[in-house]
């Protein structure tokens, strides 16, 4: 496939590893944040081709894996409520909230759909006048605009049952605040390509500038992620430290504008609950006042007791890239896909997923 | 957490469905030729043996790209009985009608099973029909069960795989699972992606006629070529070393697996079959299984091997190395 086998080329990644090895000196750790980049490295086997000098952690992008179980108890007293049609990606489905899932909740009657896009979801309310349908707004900067386009043209459709449960989260700050509070040593970060399609490299100067971090935007294929590493160990050797874009191919410096605009004209800023991060200022979105008709908090009190997670589940620290998955307890024998303690373990896109699919110990 | 209900994941051929079958329905059902667990069971009377098999089908939609529910009934139990090595002879079929179903459908899926049937060299020698409510099925459901022969000399079985043996199959993966997605309400793909659904009868019977070492035969359906491997590599207690290099997928499917966010070891196939082949006679059976239309772009994918009992792991492109583990869930599109 074109703008793929190139970046999943053995000989090409055999040469940049040779490179890696060559300038590698210091010891040196570096974040991967997006939740697709630690499944692209875990699938490739990427982790046994660096050298030692070289540690990857897992950072906090994945975007169901962050979403608080407090906002899962209250997707599920949505899906409760009597005629709620409950649009999700599929991600979330077996996420475990205080005491069901989505999916508990689907096998019990709950009338739950699985959606692709967020205009698959504004379909189903064009379909069902009659019935309220909430699309549950989980995901990151590459998600929101479909979101906010979404609610955009209902509002214009005059659709009024389409309601929206925003739970989105902006990385920027989530970074920010695992900087801020020094409990975990990182040297550089792999920065997520797709979220900076969107928000262009702006944001990242403040990790640069204000806590001296090397950035690299990468790609989401092997080469792609060998590259941006090649990239971070180079800022490294040669003390520089400064924003770089490897993944040239889909991201400019400003960003998309138009679907920063968008996002700008349907959502304001807000505060947001992280699992494992807790409460960050302006990490989350909620409809401005013009679509508030829109916001499902205006139709059903949402408020809920506060979220129970499971004993002993750990990911919350291997959100932050304290701990890495084997070193919980409940790791593998009690914990795993089939039957997950933790967001960490059900999202495709989770460390622990990861790890448990593709790790070989 | 205690799972209470059926959940869509116990019927996705994966982790939960094996969990399911080993904790509540062998407690009540268990003897030693179910326990066995491969794709048909074998029966002995004196001196004949004979596979018997069942399966039931609810594609939705019924219509798809490459087949429709009514082959894939005739297809899919056919091809449990060769994978053990069998000749079908007979099916039987049952249909749980919902009502409002049109007759003109009815009528083309049953021309489409009298033509697989007749592909196949099997006859339909029983059959039932049932009729429920509107809303209690989705159209129509199909149960077929089959009866097949097995030959002297054959011994096929997924207990059989053999440290050394290597890993045959015969065409890309995944087209089925995608061209059924691809007409699924809400995803709006367009692709010229057909279902692989056909009988392998034929070409496992090539296959038999030059080599008696065929250990292990497996058409890979739900839960894809992962589930099936890991599956073998269980009842075998053997590993089995997969080369990413080495796997066969349409470019179309690799672009659909990765819109969606899947996986094409996990995506089902209809007429695909893994052969593990002892290694002396790999050539010869890849060879035969080349010359059948159904073999033309057959394949070695991988070996078996004594280390990491249990395990399926994958040499990957870039020359890492990763396990794959059986299918866990649905496998569920990505958020981002």
């Amino acid at each position: 496939m074109k703008y793929q086998d190139e970046y999943r080329d053995p000989e090409l990644a055999e040469k940049i590893v040779m490179a890696i090895k060559q300038k590698s000196r210091r010891r040196v750790r570096f974040m991967e944040v997006c939740g697709t980049h630690t499944v692209a490295i875990f699938r490739s086997g990427l982790k046994e081709l660096l050298p030692e000098t070289i540690t990857l952690i897992s950072g906090p992008g994945c975007p169901v894996c962050v979403t608080a179980s407090e906002d899962i108890d209250r997707a599920i007293l949505l899906c409760r409520q009597p005629g709620v049609m409950v649009a999700t990606f599929g991600d979330l489905m077996r996420v475990p909230g205080s005491d069901s899932s989505l999916q508990q909740e689907k096998a019990r009657g709950a009338d739950v759909r699985m959606v692709y896009a967020s205009f698959d979801a504004l379909e189903l309310a064009r379909q069902h006048r009659d019935r309220p349908v909430v699309m549950l707004g989980i995901g990151f900067e590459t998600t929101i605009p479909t979101i906010a386009a979404a609610v955009h043209q209902a509002n214009q459709e005059k659709l009024d049952n389409f309601l929206v449960f925003s739970a989105h989260k902006l990385l920027p700050p989530a970074m920010d605040g695992l900087l801020s509070a020094e409990e975990v040593h990182i040297d550089g970060f792999l920065c997520p390509g797709h979220v900076t399609t969107i928000i262009g490299t702006n944001p990242y100067q403040t990790v640069v500038d204000r806590y001296g971090k090397s950035c690299v935007i990468s790609g989401f294929e092997p080469v792609d992620v060998l590259q941006s590493i090649q990239m971070l160990v180079s800022q490294m050797e040669e003390a520089r430290c400064e924003v770089e874009i490897q993944y040239t191919r889909a991201v400019r410096p400003e960003g998309n504008p138009k679907a920063r605009q968008i996002i700008e004209e349907v959502f304001e800023p807000a505060n947001a609950t992280w699992r494992g991060l807790g409460s960050i200022p302006g990490s989350g979105l909620k409809l401005r006042d013009q679509y508030r008709a829109h916001a499902a908090e205006s139709h059903y009190d949402l408020r809920v007791p506060p979220g129970q997670e499971m004993p002993g589940c750990r990911c919350g620290e291997v959100l932050r890239g304290v701990c890495t998955p084997p070193e919980c307890a409940l790791f593998r024998e009690r914990c795993n896909p089939a039957n997950p303690y933790g967001p960490c373990m059900v999202s495709s896109e989770g460390t622990c997923a990861a790890y448990y699919r593709y790790h070989q110990e | 957490m205690k799972t209470e209900r059926i959940q869509m994941d116990h019927g996705a051929g994966g982790r939960a469905s094996h969990d399911l079958v080993a904790k509540t329905f062998m407690p009540a059902l268990a003897n030693p030729i179910l326990s066995e667990l491969n794709d048909s069971a074998l029966l002995n009377f004196q001196d004949v043996r004979l596979a018997m098999s069942t399966d039931s089908y609810v594609v939705d939609p019924i219509f798809f790209p490459g087949g429709d529910i009514g082959s894939l009934a005739v297809h899919g139990t056919v091809n449990d009985l060769a994978m053990r090595g069998a000749q079908p002879c007979y099916l039987s079929v049952g249909f749980i009608l919902e009502e409002g179903l049109e007759i003109d459908d009815l009528e083309r899926l049953l021309a489409s099973m009298a033509e697989a049937a007749r592909d196949a060299g099997v006859q339909v020698v029983a059959a039932d029909t049932k009729v429920v409510e509107r809303g209690k099925a989705d159209r129509i459901f199909i149960n077929t069960a089959g009866v097949g022969v097995i030959a002297p000399g054959v011994d096929v079985a997924g207990q059989n795989a053999k440290s050394g043996d290597l890993v045959l199959i015969n065409g890309p993966v995944g087209d089925h699972g995608i061209a059924v997605l691809s007409t699924r309400e809400g995803l709006s793909f367009q692709t010229e992606i057909q279902s692989d659904s056909a009988p392998l009868n034929g070409l496992v019977n090539d296959m038999l006629e030059v080599s008696r070492n065929i250990h292990v035969l497996r058409d890979p359906t739900r839960g894809g070529i992962a589930t099936a491997l890991n599956e073998v590599a269980n009842q075998s207690a053997v590993g089995i070393e997969l080369e990413e290099s080495s796997l066969p997928v349409r470019p179309e499917v690799n672009a659909a697996c990765e819109m969606l966010g899947l996986d094409p070891l996990y995506v089902a196939n209809e007429g695909k079959v893994l052969a593990l082949v002892a290694p002396e006679d790999a050539e010869q059976v890849l060879h035969k299984m080349r010359q059948h239309p159904l073999g033309r772009q057959s394949c070695i994918i991988g070996r078996v091997v004594s280390e990491h009992p249990g395990r399926v792991v994958l040499q990957t492109g870039i020359g890492g190395r990763r396990i794959v583990d059986m299918l866990s869930g649905e496998q569920l599109p990505r958020i981002c």
